[in-house]
């Protein structure tokens, strides 16, 4: 079944057409990830409106080729220029551009190409073979279930704001609120349009997505007129030639780095709200805690680059598992794609991967696909990326709010779909000048629906709210939303109250509860597992005299 | 007054935006079916966003004010300072207004082509060389893109009262 289903997605995806598509798709998402100040999410997002014409399995697969491409690129500037091409290539900058410096940049690319593609890979075989699997506990869940799992998404998402943790929840929120404007799903009541019939829509959600990030992002970069008007040439030229073979060779000696990286970054991109921008600082901390010259990293070393660009290709295949398995977007990249769907008539949720598998093992075979075109085209664009750095940033910020303007209208036909977009546009940029995380928003607009649809499937099937707190993936949920919420107060007093020794183990004992009350065999097992790894880090720090330990490394923060 | 910092000041503006949700949710007609009424959700919402800006709110004031800002020191003071400051975002959202508010009468061809080149005019310098590559540059993006969605993806795109006509 699923040899036929991989087979009839090549066979949907190998068109002439969707071929020269998903290039252009890799291309574009190369250069966009390139450039620093515009991220992947963005490059995805404005891709969205050229696909509302195309069939499902193609337009989407343009899609996962910019996101492929996007990740991808991000290194191209960060180990050239220093700067990092997106949020999520911030830690190859940390060895990339040091190695660069020391005359070595065709190296340092083929490095970082190489991991990128490998860490894509991996991904990509994780994707195929655990979304399904997931998908079949998420046929497990009821609505009580589905409600608390989208709490747990949005305070996770918040927490990981770190410091601004009551920000990001209020983001979330805002995002929930935004959602209720318009016709309710359920019942067909208008909601807060103040006697407007244009409101009675709503607010298109890929609007409010392409305002909330592109066009707050872009009057960001022209902020600052003297900066808007350089280019990334201004910082030096760049001809080089990518050292493919010696950097297979580097890349192929440090398998356990890519191995271990890339499953860190699956593992984020599973996590809802937590991206690329935490993985590869995550990946690369942990190559330097299990490094035997950590003194090294930061000098130039190949371990450096290698780890952030394994896991930062990675994420997107995590993010992908939980979208496509359980409907809950990974991220604000995954959120677009969500919404591609979504204008496909096609709503992800875990029946998604046995209801639509064309569309499902399409988007698939497009991420596995994708992965090898980006490396085969990495070479020539970068020769384009060095054409690109000398336009102006004020050009092409200007150039894509006009594109924003058509592309947002093209989505219904609708004027006022502009004006939502130029509105969130104006809130975006607010948000991220009083330092608000955009992610948790973005995904509260996304999830507000599914949240309000759910309880309002539990409500009718009891009113009794006990459901919420007693069925096993309902308190499994509630539990580690609760855990997530305390994270960020737990990460800043780490090393110095003491309540934050019982922080994990008290994490594990409540985790094991609900996997105690799921049944079966697998479950309670994994539970006695937790449980005991819980009881043995309370023996270890009663054993060490309740000493509070030193606490090193990057902060991780959405970016 | 002291005491008021930037934070206080948006939980406030947040907790007056919840009131007057708060009030709006009144006006949502409830059907006798359902047991999930319209108005339980988003209130629900609103309470939830009102806690949290009361939470804010709290930890600001106990914050108290506001400490100086790289960007503060980096902007002359008062009104003028400030729109010297943000001149380029306000030049983009007052040029993106003009260009919806005409929008019917230039259509997206006209008003896009017009939008961009102002605005790489106002953002980029208004010297002789500058205006014919940045007309050139609005025309071929904006054109382009243009045709792409009107010839290639078929979305039929506002004409305007100008070329309507034709």
């Amino acid at each position: 079944m699923i040899i036929e289903n991989i087979l009839a997605a090549f066979v949907e995806l190998s068109t002439i057409k969707t071929v020269i598509l998903m290039l252009v798709g890799v291309a574009g998402g190369l250069i966009a990830g390139a450039i620093p100040g515009f991220t992947i999410a963005m490059a995805v997002v404005l891709t969205l409106p050229f696909t509302f014409g195309m069939p499902a399995p193609q337009g989407l697969a343009t899609m996962v080729s910019v996101l492929v491409g996007g990740l991808s690129g991000g290194l191209m500037a960060g180990i050239l220029t220093g700067i990092p091409g997106t949020p999520s290539s911030v830690a190859t900058t940390f060895d990339g551009f040091p190695m660069a410096r020391k005359g070595e940049p065709g190296l340092a690319l083929g490095i970082g190409v190489w991991s990128s593609f490998s860490g894509g890979i991996i991904s990509a075989i994780l994707l195929v073979t655990l979304a399904p699997q997931l998908a079949r506990i998420g046929l497990e869940f009821n609505p009580w279930d589905y409600f608390m799992l989208v709490m747990f998404a949005l305070t996770i998402t918040a927490s990981l704001a770190g410091k601004n943790m009551v920000k990001g929840l209020i983001a979330g929120a805002l995002g929930l609120l935004v959602r209720t404007v318009g016709e309710d799903e359920a019942v067909g009541m208008a909601r807060f349009n103040f006697g407007s019939d244009t409101l009675l829509q709503g607010f298109d959600f890929i609007a409010v997505l392409i305002g909330l990030f592109a066009f707050s992002q872009l009057l960001k970069d022209v902020r600052d007129p003297e900066a808007a008007r350089k280019s990334l040439t201004d910082r030096g030229s760049f001809h080089v030639r990518i050292e493919h073979r010696r950097a297979i060779r580097e890349v192929l000696k440090r398998w356990t780095i890519v191995v271990r990286s890339s499953l860190i970054g699956v593992f984020t991109g599973i996590l809802p709200g937590a991206g690329g921008s935490i993985a590869n600082i995550l990946a690369y901390d942990q190559a330097k805690k299990a490094s035997k010259h950590p003194e090294k990293f930061g000098t130039g070393i190949a371990d450096g680059i290698i780890a952030p660009e394994s896991s930062n290709n990675a994420v997107e295949g995590g993010a992908l598992i939980m979208m496509m398995a359980l409907g809950i977007p990974g991220d604000v990249t995954t959120a677009v794609m969500l919404g591609a769907l979504l204008i496909h008539d096609v709503i992800p949720s875990p029946t998604f991967i046995a209801e639509e598998p064309l569309i499902a093992y399409s988007i698939f075979i497009a991420f596995f696909v994708a992965t090898f075109m980006m490396i085969g085209m990495q070479s020539f664009m970068l020769r384009v990326f060095v054409l690109v750095t000398k336009v102006r940033m004020y050009v092409l910020a200007g150039v894509i709010l006009g594109f924003c303007g058509i592309g947002v209208f093209a989505i219904n036909n609708v004027e006022f779909d502009v004006w939502t977009l130029v509105w969130f546009g104006i809130l975006g940029f607010l948000m991220r000048h009083f330092g608000f995380p955009l992610a948790p928003m973005i995904l509260g607009v996304v999830l507000g629906n599914i949240a309000e649809l759910n309880l309002a499937r539990a409500m009718a099937i009891t009113t009794d709210i006990s459901p919420f707190f007693t069925r096993p993936w309902s308190l499994f949920f509630f539990t580690i939303a609760m855990f997530s919420a305390v994270f960020p107060l737990f990460q800043s007093h780490r090393g110095k109250k003491k309540w934050t020794l019982f922080y994990l183990p008290a994490a594990c004992f409540a985790v094991s509860l609900p996997l105690y009350m799921m049944g079966g065999v697998t479950r309670p097992i994994l539970a006695t597992i937790v449980l005991a790894y819980g009881a043995y880090t309370l023996w270890r720090r009663a054993q060490g005299g309740w000493q509070l330990e030193s606490s090193e490394g990057h902060e991780l923060t959405e970016g | 007054m002291e005491r008021l910092n930037r934070d206080a000041v948006i939980a406030i503006v947040l907790l007056v935006f919840c009131g007057v949700f708060f009030w709006a949710s009144f006006d949502i007609r409830q059907p006798d079916y359902g047991v999930l009424m319209p108005s339980t959700w988003p209130r629900v919402v609103l309470g939830v966003l009102s806690f949290l800006s009361v939470i804010y709110l709290v930890q600001s004031l106990r914050r108290g004010a506001d400490e100086e800002e790289p960007e503060d020191t980096a902007r002359e003071p008062g009104i003028r300072g400030w729109i010297l400051y943000w001149r380029n975002p306000l030049w983009c959202f007052g040029l993106f207004f003009a260009y919806l508010a005409t929008l019917p009468v230039l259509g997206m061809l006209i008003g896009g082509v017009s939008f961009v080149f102002v605005l790489l005019n106002v953002l980029g310098g208004w010297d002789r060389k500058n205006l014919v590559l940045h007309a050139a540059v609005a025309l071929l993006a904006v054109g382009g893109m243009w045709s792409l969605f009107t010839f290639g993806l078929g979305v039929l795109l506002p004409p305007g009262m100008i070329l309507g006509r034709f």
